[in-house]
This record gives C-alpha cells, sequence and structure tokens, in this order.
C-alpha cells in the first residue's frame, strides 16, 4: 500500500502576520511546513518502517518555493515528491479536485492530510478529497492502526474520543497528539536532495482552480486593551466582585 | 427555497450551538428548516422546533445516524440538496467533518467558521489564528457554511413550535463504522457554552496541581479549560483544549492559570468579557491582554484561592 501525505507551506506558526496596503503583508516571512501535514509525513513514515506502507509520496500544491517543503518531507522518509506548480490564491476545493486527479494516477491506500492549515484555518481539503474520492474519512486522529483493508482510527472530539472503522483507501486528518514529528538528521537531508520529485500543474490534471470566493476585505481585529495588574488573590475577587464579573 | 441548519446533539439533547447557528442561519433571510438526524432523538426534535426562528424541523431518526458518521450524514444533506440554498453547521468536530463532503460533491466553495453575516453572501471568517479578519463574498449558487457558535446569540424560545416533518433515511455509503468513545470525564457546564472557564497551562505543573484547579473551578460553576501544553502534558483531556486548533470560549469571565499566552491559545479567548491571568513570569503575553492579572507563583496561589473561595462562600 503507498500512502500520499499533502503538504502545505504556510507562514511559521512563530510569526503574527500584519496588514499591509489592504492585504496580508508575506514578505520575507519565515515559512514552514503546516505543523499538522508535518505530523502526517511523520505517521507515514512511521507506517512504512512498521512495514505497513511500501511507499510514502508527498504533494505539494503551490508556487515552485514548496518544493522546499516536500524536501522537508523527503528528509523526514517519504520516497517522492509531487509538485502541482500553480501561482495565487488557491482555494481548498481547488486544491481537493488537484489531489484527487493525483489519486487517480498513484492510487494510494490512504491518504494522511492536516486536520487544518494554519494559515486559512479551513480544515476542508480532507473531506473534500475523501468526498470526491467516494472514501471513508476520519478527522482529528490521535491513533491509528491498518489491518490490510481496514484501518483503525482513535479520533479527538468536542467531548472526548471516538473510535472509527474505515474501509480503505480513506482520507485521515492528522490532530495534535498523533505523534511528535522527528528531528531530522543532517544525513537524512544530504539524502532528500537525491529523491525525485516530479513537477506537473493543473493544466496537466485538467482541474479548474479558479477561485469561486472573493476576498473583499482583510483587517487586523482590534486589540483588546490590557487591565491592570493586582497584588494578591483577595485584592483579585474583591475586585471581581465590584465589577459583578462572579 | 430555505436554509437549512444541520442540528449537534447526542441523541439526547440539542447542544446549545445549534440555537447560535439559527441566528446565524436567519441572518441569511430565507425561512430556516433544522435537520436533526439521530437515533431515539425525538426529544431534540421536539427542543429544536421550540426555537424562534425555526420554520421546520425534519426529523430523520434511523439506526444510520445513531452516531456522527461523516459520510452517511453528508450523504443525508446531499439527498434534501433540493430543499434548500445553503446548509449551515456549527464549527464543531462533528460539523466540520461533515459539511466540506456536502460542499465538494455540490462543486461549491465552503465558508470555514463565520463570525459575522454581513449580507446574505458576505461573511467574516479569521485567518491566521484570528490575526486577520477576512471578508469573503460567495458566488451565486449554494452556500455551505460552518458557523463559530461564540459570535452569535442562541435563539430563544418560540411562542409555538415549529413542525417536525418525519423523513425516511438517506442512503448508506457503508464505508465507516463506529467503534466506541470515551467521553470526557469532566464535571461542570459546558466548556463552550459556560459562563466561567478556568484554564490552566504547562505552568500547572503536575496533575495534581490540575486536580486543585478543576476542584477550584467547581467552586465556582465553571467549566475547565487547558492549553494545548496542559493537554499533550496529560494533565487534561484532548476536549479541553482552547484556541486555534481546539474550541473558541466567549464566557463571562475566563481565568488563566500557568498559560503564557501564545497566539493559537488567545484566539480562542479573546471574545471573553473579563479575563483574569494569574502568571509568575510579568511579561507573559497573556498579561497584555488581562483585565486583571496577577504576578504569583502558582504553587502557592492555588492553594489560596481555594481557601480564599471557601472563605466567600463558594461551595
Ligand atoms: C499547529 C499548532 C496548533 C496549536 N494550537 C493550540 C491551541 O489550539 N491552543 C493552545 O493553547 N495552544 C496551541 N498551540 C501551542 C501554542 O503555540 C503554545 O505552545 C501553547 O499555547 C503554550 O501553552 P502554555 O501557555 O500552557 O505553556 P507555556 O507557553 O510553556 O507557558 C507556561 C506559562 O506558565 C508560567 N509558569 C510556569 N510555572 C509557573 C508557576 N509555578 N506559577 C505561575 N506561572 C508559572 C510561565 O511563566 C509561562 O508563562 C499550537 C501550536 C501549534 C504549532
Amino acid at each position: 500500500m503507498n500512502v500520499m501525505v499533502p503538504v502545505k507551506r504556510v507562514v511559521d506558526y512563530n510569526v503574527r502576520v500584519r496588514i499591509k496596503a489592504a492585504a496580508v503583508d508575506l514578505a520575507n516571512i519565515k515559512m514552514s511546513m503546516n505543523p499538522f501535514d508535518e505530523i502526517a509525513v511523520e505517521e507515514a513514515v512511521r507506517l512504512k518502517e512498521k512495514g505497513k506502507a511500501d511507499e510514502v509520496v508527498v504533494v505539494s500544491v503551490g508556487p515552485r518555493d514548496c518544493i522546499e517543503t516536500l524536501r522537508t518531507a523527503l528528509a523526514m522518509g517519504a520516497d517522492r515528491g509531487i509538485l502541482v506548480a500553480c501561482d495565487g490564491a488557491i482555494e481548498p476545493l481547488a486544491v481537493a479536485k488537484l489531489l484527487k486527479a493525483v489519486c487517480d494516477t498513484e492510487k494510494p491506500g490512504l491518504v494522511l492530510a492536516g486536520k487544518q492549515a494554519i494559515d486559512d484555518d479551513c480544515g476542508q481539503t480532507g473531506p473534500m478529497l475523501a468526498a470526491l474520492n467516494g472514501w471513508a474519512q476520519a478527522t482529528r486522529a490521535r491513533s491509528l492502526e491498518i489491518d490490510g483493508t481496514s484501518a483503525r482510527i482513535e479520533r479527538e472530539t468536542d467531548r472526548g474520543t471516538e473510535s472509527l472503522t474505515l474501509r480503505l483507501p480513506a482520507v485521515v486528518t492528522t490532530d495534535l497528539r498523533l505523534n511528535e514529528p522527528r528531528y531530522i538528521s543532517l544525513p537524512n537531508k544530504m539524502k532528500a536532495r537525491q529523491k525525485p520529485i516530479a513537477e506537473t500543474t493543473a493544466a496537466e490534471l485538467g482541474v479548474d482552480i479558479t477561485p469561486r470566493l472573493t476576498v473583499l476585505d482583510v483587517a487586523e481585529p482590534a486589540p483588546r486593551a490590557a487591565g491592570i495588574k493586582v497584588k494578591s488573590v483577595g485584592e483579585l475577587f474583591d475586585r471581581l466582585h465590584a465589577a459583578g464579573a462572579l | 427555497m430555505t436554509s437549512l441548519v444541520v442540528a449537534e446533539h447526542d441523541n439526547r439533547i440539542l447542544a446549545d450551538a445549534t440555537a447560535r447557528t439559527i441566528t446565524a442561519a436567519r441572518a441569511l433571510g430565507q425561512p430556516v428548516e433544522v435537520l436533526v438526524a439521530g437515533h431515539g432523538c425525538q426529544a431534540v426534535a421536539d427542543a429544536a422546533a421550540g426555537l424562534d426562528g425555526v420554520d421546520t424541523v425534519l426529523l430523520c431518526d434511523d439506526p444510520l445516524y445513531a452516531h456522527p458518521l461523516a459520510e452517511p450524514f453528508a450523504a443525508l444533506i446531499l439527498s434534501l440538496a433540493e430543499r434548500w440554498d445553503a446548509v449551515l453547521a456549527p464549527a464543531t468536530s462533528h460539523g466540520k467533518a461533515v459539511l466540506p463532503r456536502v460542499a465538494a460533491l455540490l462543486d461549491v466553495p465552503q465558508i470555514s467558521e463565520i463570525t459575522k453575516v454581513l449580507a446574505p453572501d458576505t461573511f467574516e471568517r479569521p485567518v491566521y489564528a484570528g490575526s486577520v479578519m477576512a471578508t469573503v463574498k460567495a458566488p451565486a449558487g449554494k452556500l455551505a457554511i460552518t458557523v463559530r457558535p461564540t459570535a452569535f446569540a442562541a435563539a430563544g424560545a418560540a411562542p409555538a413550535p415549529a413542525p417536525i416533518l418525519s423523513l425516511p433515511a438517506g442512503p448508506d455509503p457503508g464505508l465507516s463504522a463506529f467503534a466506541g468513545e470515551t467521553l470526557s470525564q469532566a464535571a461542570g457546564p459546558e466548556l463552550t457554552s459556560s459562563k466561567v472557564v478556568v484554564a490552566g497551562g504547562r505552568g500547572l505543573g503536575t496533575a495534581d496541581n490540575f486536580q486543585l484547579l478543576a476542584h477550584i473551578a467547581g467552586r465556582l460553576n465553571a467549566a475547565v479549560g487547558a492549553s494545548r501544553a496542559a493537554v499533550d502534558a496529560g494533565f487534561a483531556a484532548n476536549d479541553c483544549q482552547i484556541g486555534q486548533t481546539g474550541k473558541v470560549v466567549a464566557p463571562e469571565l475566563y481565568i488563566a492559570l500557568g498559560i503564557s499566552g501564545a497566539l493559537q491559545h488567545l484566539c480562542g479567548i479573546k471574545d471573553a468579557k473579563t479575563i483574569v491571568a494569574i502568571n509568575k513570569d510579568d511579561e507573559a503575553p497573556i498579561f497584555q491582554v488581562a483585565d486583571l492579572g496577577l504576578v504569583a507563583d502558582l504553587f502557592q496561589v492555588l492553594p489560596e484561592i481555594d481557601a480564599e473561595l471557601a472563605r466567600r462562600g463558594y461551595n
């Protein structure tokens, strides 16, 4: 079974973006692999190490800079990369369609994706891909076991955790507790340079990626005003009472 | 045509998130139908029918919906697509899993986690962990929307209950099966709708301290929340996590203990009315958003808070 992992290049989670000239200012900003995708790559590589997967293929949709993101995934242990090169804004539905087209030729037994990207916070691509493929899905996985033609997933829900059995192929999206991604060693970084990255385009895949939504405005929310410091627990509760907050 | 609201429930109780999603749906200006799919969930349908602004409740009571599996729920919503112009689900673990499937198969973009309806086709939503608010306009055609419940008031009681229409089950995709669940043991009010939230972070240091925090929360009839670091450390259950990738809360009072105030956490609490922070580092970013701050060591202060509340009669 092959495992496919879509990886997105996003603004690093430590960076707070600002608005400049009515747009999100991305100039000279540190970019990284979406942290949930890193967890997905880690899980896929572990499946391979356990003999549950034969090959790990990573796919990135976006500008040529995404090759760097693919190389990171290859250094973590993925076998080969595919870049779907395109410029400009691309919506989750278009990404899901592109990934569907890649699935049609790659025929993975499992797609492991992040539960959300930390830039647009949409959380749509995984379930959309599952639907377009007519496959089962489990979002927010905290554990994953592959057993022949099915997968057993434990997922984090608003009420606790839930176990699901999925028929494969399926799409599973990762949550924070699934694993802790490994550090990349220098030798593995070197090895990753030799691994193949194929390139294709939306046109080659026959997918129209024109955005459907119009972004009318982006703005920074008004900051919360800072308050005051109190000296003791007693004063804290006195003030909360006086303000009617308790 | 109508706006269809996907009800969130556990077959017994209609979640507060549904009443809030109904308010968002009303703002689209179309009649509102609420879909209650479940098993043995008549009480949920009755509760939905009693909410103001609901025109019809669609009840689909079948073993297929006993558990919130994404595939059959999406298939059911799709089978009803001729009825609706817009489908709205609360941005819960279930709503977030189901709605993208519906949107993809209808070939429409989804608008995730809206915080405002500015016009029937124009919405506000946070991006970049709430560092930016985006205003997005949807194209003509059907709308698929998830709603951030805390951003909308809950619909109140209706003067007269709406009619309940029973529907046959939709198709069974047969792709996945429920294999059990572990419900979180958290006592007290539900986190996202509680008036008071007491949340702990890595600074609590031990699971025992987190127990003491839960005890203090009990005194205040508060829900227990946590930062990611506290969940990762095993102090708190995953469903306590507040923030960009956890739950969003907007209580009257939020008390943060040993939480530094990372961007990913703050975006989950920014709409709290009053924020209290206790942290031993007077430069912790949480103090920049706190209304009341106390610089102190929790190992010392937690028992003090407990005693102070006891003294003030909070049992
Ligand atoms: C993809 C991604 C998603 C994330 N999603 C979320 C999310 O949804 N929610 C979330 O919360 N985080 C999230 N995070 C993590 C976030 O970036 C922070 O790491 C996390 O919020 C820190 O938790 P903390 O404040 O408990 O821990 P720390 O940042 O370690 O802060 C601990 C605080 O406790 C104080 N302290 C220590 N000891 C004491 C003491 N004895 N007395 C008093 N104070 C003390 C310290 O001064 C410090 O300020 C996410 C990160 C990533 C990468």
